[in-house]
């Protein structure tokens, strides 16, 4: 077999559907990410699985002995680590996706020219996108693996549906990566980046991570189910208390809304930026 | 012979800006064209808008007979570009950034790895193939960045400004490695501000300057055009030298009165200064020299080009 030439490949792509935006070699950029990963520091990549451990023993088992328990919505009670549980799982999944879709785009658009260098082969601008959420995900994905591990064994999942949490942590970093990627592309500065953390600290602490939102008034409760992380905690929340009802599918469906319009925004925004 | 690129009128404007203003050229198959000129006369616009990564305001521009705005990729999947900020990817080493642009084009390992051998061998860069890009000196960045683009076998080479910020010495190796490729036949297409690279590297080239295209020859062709063979340089100290110009002035074909020397058109460099210091002038310094794209430049504009 004679290896195929760029132009051959190309041509190939001629027809197919989102041509002009997309090559098919999402693996690309993934596989770019994975081989500057393998010499990374692995300090940064193990503390993005440390931190919700972290928060788990101090608030899960410090403030825990305090309250003792919670009542969950069935008027069962649950240990209140358990309660912080997946609202930790869906917080890291969501700060590893966040880390990497950000400041790492953020660098690559504006500081070491990546994408552009990118932009001037045949890959496209989605390729590029989803190459780069893609590894967000995966690194989501082995958070949540290393999350369950701890939490497992300690009892804090109440059943099989549990497993599901795993998957669910991806769809929400999948989510917020792609929304993120969105929003560094239009941003223009590193003060500009800093409002990104300045939305991220306190949906973490009022999403429901640590307390119901029934301890609000109902127009901040409102306010609150609009933001993504509720969504997110909700989620896993429901999963790993084996609390299975048409609610799930309502968050499901918000984040796949989340990663179309992430996606579409992402897309054009690199073709402005790059292709025009 | 087949044009590979062709422009007609082609226009590129930012509100009211012109950065490209109706320009026609074509670059032909197998030579080595070159956009000369200062920065901000459009090259890299020019340049840009070929590459497919830029979309005109007017005109046409057929790149291998297609045009760039439709067919994006394909023409990129022809070109192998050097921009004028180096852009390689830092976190990794010589080779992976060789192999991973490779597979941004979609090539398969089995084509890359002998290809990246020869390569390293063309960038005189083997024993730096396991090192950090962060690591390299500006010429061996600049030769890796050559190499990545042709990691493709590309038909045309872009090249923004390739020796912009290099010692001479690392200049020298660059341009060898260029003229090699001339050799082997790939089409290079090159802006730069230097009249010594135009001349050096260009068979034909245009002079831009402000957007548009002030002359299009072959280098030589330039200078035996817009200027004469020679050119008698002279500094009597910077506030006497414009009290000289106007003796000076019957005395040659052209003058030019620049900041710190006046500069003297002429055909016989010697023979004009024996004469000058003969009718009673002494210059501080003097010299002859051949006449270069820069003062092509000069008498087409009225201004230097690095300025």
């Amino acid at each position: 077999m004679i290896a195929k030439g760029a132009v051959a490949i190309a041509e190939g792509r001629i027809g197919k559907p989102l041509e002009k935006y997309y090559a098919g070699r999402t693996r690309a950029p993934l596989q770019r990410s994975f081989i500057a990963f393998k010499s990374s520091a692995w300090l940064v990549v193990l503390s993005g699985f440390v931190e919700p451990v972290l928060y788990l023993f101090s608030f899960g088992f410090g403030v825990g002995a305090l309250i003792g328990g919670i009542t969950a919505a069935d008027g069962s009670t649950i240990s209140y680590a358990a309660y912080i549980a997946p609202g930790l799982l869906a917080t890291s999944a969501m700060n590893g996706a966040i880390y990497d879709s950000t400041w790492n785009v953020f660098w690559k658009i504006n500081e070491s020219k990546l994408y552009q260098g990118m932009l001037a082969t045949s890959l496209g601008p989605l390729d590029v996108a989803l190459g780069e959420i893609a590894w967000a995900l995966l690194r989501g994905l082995m958070y949540a693996i290393g999350f369950m591990i701890v939490v497992t064994p300690l009892g804090l999942i109440e059943n099989w549906w549990g497993l599901l949490a795993i998957p669910a942590a991806v769809l929400i970093a999948f989510g917020f990566a792609s929304f993120g990627m969105a929003a560094t592309s239009y941003m223009k500065s590193f003060q500009q980046m800093n409002y990104i953390n300045m939305l991220m600290l306190p949906m973490f602490l009022f999403s429901g991570s640590f307390f119901p939102l029934t301890v609000y008034p109902e127009i901040v409760q409102w306010f609150i189910k609009i933001l993504p992380l509720w969504h997110g905690i909700s989620l896993i929340r429901d999963l790993t208390l084996g609390q299975i009802d048409s609610s799930i599918l309502g968050h499901v469906l918000y984040f796949i809304v989340m990663i179309a319009l992430g996606l579409w925004f992402t897309t054009k925004r690199l073709n402005a930026l790059f292709l025009r | 012979m087949t044009s590979l690129i062709s422009a007609r009128s082609l226009t590129k404007t930012y509100g009211d800006f012109v950065a490209v203003d109706q320009i026609n050229f074509e670059v032909r198959k197998g030579e080595s064209f070159g956009l000369l000129g200062p920065n901000g006369a459009g090259k890299s616009t020019i340049m840009r808008m070929i590459g497919a990564t830029l979309q005109r305001s007017s005109g046409e521009l057929a790149v291998l007979g297609k045009d760039p705005e439709k067919f994006g990729p394909q023409i990129r999947a022809h070109l192998g570009v050097v921009p004028q900020q180096d852009n390689l990817d830092s976190e990794l080493t010589v080779r992976e950034n060789l192999y991973i642009y490779g597979r941004y084009f979609g090539l398969s390992k089995k084509f890359l790895t002998p290809k990246i051998q020869e390569l390293l061998e063309f960038a005189q860069l083997e024993e730096k193939r396991d090192v950090k890009v962060e690591a390299l000196s500006g010429g061996m960045k600049r030769r890796l960045t050559i190499a990545r683009a042709l990691v493709s076998e590309p038909e045309i080479l872009m090249l923004d400004e390739p020796t912009t910020g290099l010692d001479p010495q690392a200049r020298h190796i660059l341009w060898d490695r260029l003229f090699r490729l001339k050799e082997l036949g790939v089409t290079l297409l090159l802006t730069t501000h230097f009249m010594d690279e135009a001349e050096q590297l260009c068979q034909r080239l245009i002079v831009m300057d402000k957007g548009k295209i002030m002359a299009e020859d072959s280098p030589a062709e330039l200078i035996r055009k817009y200027v004469t063979k020679e050119v008698l340089e002279l500094r009597f100290g910077s506030d006497k030298n414009s009290q000289y110009v106007d003796q000076l002035r019957q005395k040659c074909d052209r003058i030019e009165q620049l900041p710190d020397r006046i500069l003297l058109y002429t055909n016989d460099g010697e023979t004009l200064l024996t004469e000058i210091v003969g009718s009673g002038l002494h210059p501080i310094t003097s010299l002859v020299r051949r006449s270069s794209l820069e003062d092509v430049f000069l008498r087409l504009t009225g201004r230097s080009l690095i300025e």
